[in-house]
C-alpha cells in the first residue's frame, strides 16, 4: 500500500485540518471533533432549518466538501469508512439549530442510522426538533426484510443539493422531510468497479477483479456486487446501467437528473466519456435530461470505477439542483 | 452469581488485552463479509477503556459499565459502538440493583443490542453469541465451549442484518465479525470466573 498519510490513526482529523486550512472562509472545525459546520457570513444572518449530514470518511468530496450557503450547514466526519460517533452528530446538531430545528440526511447503513438515532435522543433532550431522512438510491441491493436494506451511495449527493437549496429558502423542517423523502425514493443508484478501494488500516484492496474484469451493482465501501463480468466498451457500460435504472421506473414521461460519479480512482476523462455515451443513449430513448453532472462527488477512496445515478425530478427540483452553491466540493 | 468491582475491571480489562492482540485477525473476519474495520474499531474502542479507567478508576460495577460503554460510542463508531455502548449502558443502569443476578444483567445486554439494532438471534449478529451465553448462564452451565459453540454457529447462518447481509447467500460459511469481539468479551468473563472456582 502506497498512500500520502502520516499515522493511519491520524488520517481523519489531519485531512479535516487539512480541509478547514485551506477553506476558513467558508466552513470552521466543530472544537474537539470532526466535524466542520459554515463559516460563512450569511450562516449567522440568514436564520433556516439546520441540514446536518456525516458518515464514514473515504467518501469526499461528500460530505464536509458540500457545506455552504445552499447545501449543508455541517458534517460529520467518521473515521475511514465508519459512522461518525452520536456525540460529534450531537455537537454539529447543536452548533446548526438556529430555533427552526434540524434535518439529519444519513445514508442507510446500520451503523450511520444507529449513530445518527442516539444523537437524535440526545439532542431532542435538549428540546431540539429533529427530524431525520434516509438515503438508499443503491437498486443493486435487494429492498428485502432479509437484508439491511438498499445502500445510500452517490443520490445522497443530488439530495443534499435539493434539501439544502429548499432549506436556505426557508422551508420548515416537516416539509424538509417530505421533500427530501420524496426526492430519495426518485433517485435511483448502480455502481461499478474496476480495481477495489484501500482502506488505510487493511493496507490491501478490499476485493480482488482480474486486468479484463469489472464488477456491477458494487457499494461505496467496498461491498461486492451482483456480478462479475469481462470489461466492454464505455457505450456498452452505459447501457448496461441505464436498462437497470430505467426499469425502477414506471414513467419516463417529465424531467430526469442524472450524476455520473467517479469512485476516486477513475480519471475525469473516462468519466466524460461515459457521461458521453449516457447523454446520447438517455436522447435516443426519448428521456428528457434537465440536469446533468459528472465528477468525483461521493468517492469510495482509491477505488477506480463510476456509478450512474438518474432521478426522476419536477422543474422546481431541476432549479434547486442548478442553484449556484458556495461549497468546496459541489 | 454477581461480579464485585474488581472482577468486573478484570473482566473488561481482559477484553481490552483480548481485543488489542486479534486487532488483525477481526479486522480480516470483516474483510471476508464486511468492510474490513472491525479490528481497528475495536482497538480504538479498547484504548479508550484502558484510558477511561486511568483518568478515573470505577468507583462502583455500574460506574465501570457506564465508562466501558461512553468509550465505546465514542470512539468505536460503525455499527458496534452503538451496540456495545447500549448493552453496557443497560447494564450499568440494570447493576445499581443490587440483587440483580450476572445471568440476568447478561440478558439486559443482549436486550439492550436487540433494540438498538431491531435485531434477533439467527441474523448472523453478535446477537448469536449474546443470547445463547446468555441462557447458558440462566442454566448455570457457562463455559468456553458454550463460548465457542455460539460462535461457530455463525459461520453457516445467512446474514440478514447489518453489512453483510448485503451478500446473502454469500455471507455463509465466515464467522460474523461482531460474534467474533463478542465471544472475546465472554471467554474474558470465563477467565475472571475461572479464577474464582
Amino acid at each position: 500500500m502506497k498512500k500520502i498519510i502520516n499515522n493511519v490513526e491520524d488520517i481523519v482529523p489531519e485531512m479535516i485540518s487539512g480541509l478547514v486550512k485551506t477553506n476558513s472562509d467558508l466552513v470552521k472545525q466543530i472544537e474537539d471533533t470532526t466535524a466542520v459546520v459554515r463559516n460563512d457570513k450569511k450562516f449567522s444572518e440568514n436564520k433556516q432549518v439546520g441540514v446536518v449530514s456525516g458518515g464514514g470518511s473515504g467518501h469526499e468530496p461528500l460530505h464536509a466538501g458540500f457545506v455552504g450557503d445552499g447545501m449543508l450547514s455541517a458534517a460529520v466526519a467518521g473515521e475511514v469508512f465508519t459512522s461518525p460517533t452520536p456525540d460529534q452528530i450531537y455537537e454539529a446538531i447543536n452548533a446548526v439549530d438556529q430555533g427552526l430545528g434540524v434535518l439529519l440526511i444519513v445514508k442507510n447503513y446500520s451503523g450511520d442510522v444507529m449513530n445518527f438515532d442516539m444523537a437524535k435522543e440526545m439532542a431532542e433532550a435538549d428540546d431540539i426538533k429533529i427530524a431525520t431522512i434516509v438515503v438508499d438510491d443503491d437498486i443493486s441491493v435487494k429492498n428485502s426484510e432479509f437484508t439491511q436494506g438498499k445502500r445510500g451511495v452517490a443520490g445522497t449527493a443530488l439530495v443534499e443539493k435539493i434539501v439544502g437549496a429548499a432549506a436556505r429558502s426557508g422551508m420548515n423542517l416537516d416539509d424538509l422531510a417530505k421533500l427530501g423523502q420524496s426526492v430519495i425514493d426518485n433517485t435511483k443508484t448502480i455502481g461499478i468497479a474496476l480495481h477495489a478501494a484501500t482502506v488505510p488500516a487493511v493496507g490491501h484492496p478490499g476485493f480482488e477483479l482480474k486486468d479484463d474484469e469489472i464488477e456491477y451493482g458494487i457499494g461505496i465501501h467496498n461491498e461486492r456486487g451482483y456480478s462479475v463480468e469481462k470489461i466492454q466498451h464505455a457505450k456498452e457500460l452505459a447501457h448496461e446501467l441505464i436498462e437497470k435504472i430505467m426499469k425502477e421506473f414506471d414513467d419516463k414521461s417529465g424531467k430526469f437528473a442524472v450524476l455520473i460519479n467517479g469512485m476516486g480512482g477513475t480519471p475525469l476523462m473516462e468519466q466524460y466519456i461515459f457521461a458521453n455515451n449516457v447523454l446520447d443513449e438517455l436522447q435516443s430513448d426519448g428521456i428528457d435530461v434537465g440536469f446533468s453532472k459528472v465528477g468525483n462527488l461521493v468517492t469510495s477512496l482509491d477505488m477506480q470505477g463510476i456509478s450512474l445515478t438518474i432521478m426522476k425530478a419536477d422543474d422546481d427540483w431541476i432549479s434547486k439542483l442548478k442553484e449556484p452553491v458556495t461549497t468546496i466540493g459541489w | 452469581m454477581k461480579l464485585e468491582l474488581n472482577e468486573a475491571q478484570k473482566w473488561i480489562e481482559l477484553f481490552v488485552e483480548k481485543l488489542e492482540a486479534n486487532k488483525s485477525e477481526l479486522n480480516e473476519l470483516d474483510t471476508a463479509i464486511g468492510d474490513g474495520d472491525h479490528g481497528t474499531n475495536m482497538d480504538r474502542g479498547a484504548k479508550a477503556i484502558t484510558e477511561s479507567f486511568a483518568k478515573k478508576a470505577p468507583e462502583n460495577v455500574s460506574d465501570l459499565y457506564k465508562a466501558t460503554a461512553f468509550a465505546m460510542i465514542q470512539k468505536v463508531g460503525g455499527a458496534s459502538g452503538p451496540l456495545y455502548g447500549t448493552a453496557f449502558l443497560d447494564m450499568s443502569k440494570a447493576v445499581k440493583s443490587e440483587n440483580i443476578e450476572l445471568a440476568d444483567l447478561i440478558q439486559i445486554g443482549a436486550d439492550g443490542i436487540k433494540r438498538r439494532g431491531e435485531s434477533d438471534i439467527k441474523m448472523k449478529t453478535m446477537i448469536d453469541v449474546w443470547q445463547p451465553i446468555a441462557d447458558a448462564m440462566k442454566q448455570d452451565n457457562f463455559d468456553k465451549s458454550v463460548v465457542e459453540d455460539a460462535l461457530d454457529s455463525t459461520k453457516d447462518m445467512v446474514a440478514t442484518k447489518g453489512r453483510a447481509s448485503y451478500l446473502e447467500e454469500k455471507s455463509k460459511g465466515h464467522l460474523d465479525p461482531g460474534s467474533q469481539s463478542s465471544a472475546y468479551l465472554f471467554e474474558s468473563l470465563v477467565d475472571v470466573l475461572g479464577e474464582n472456582s
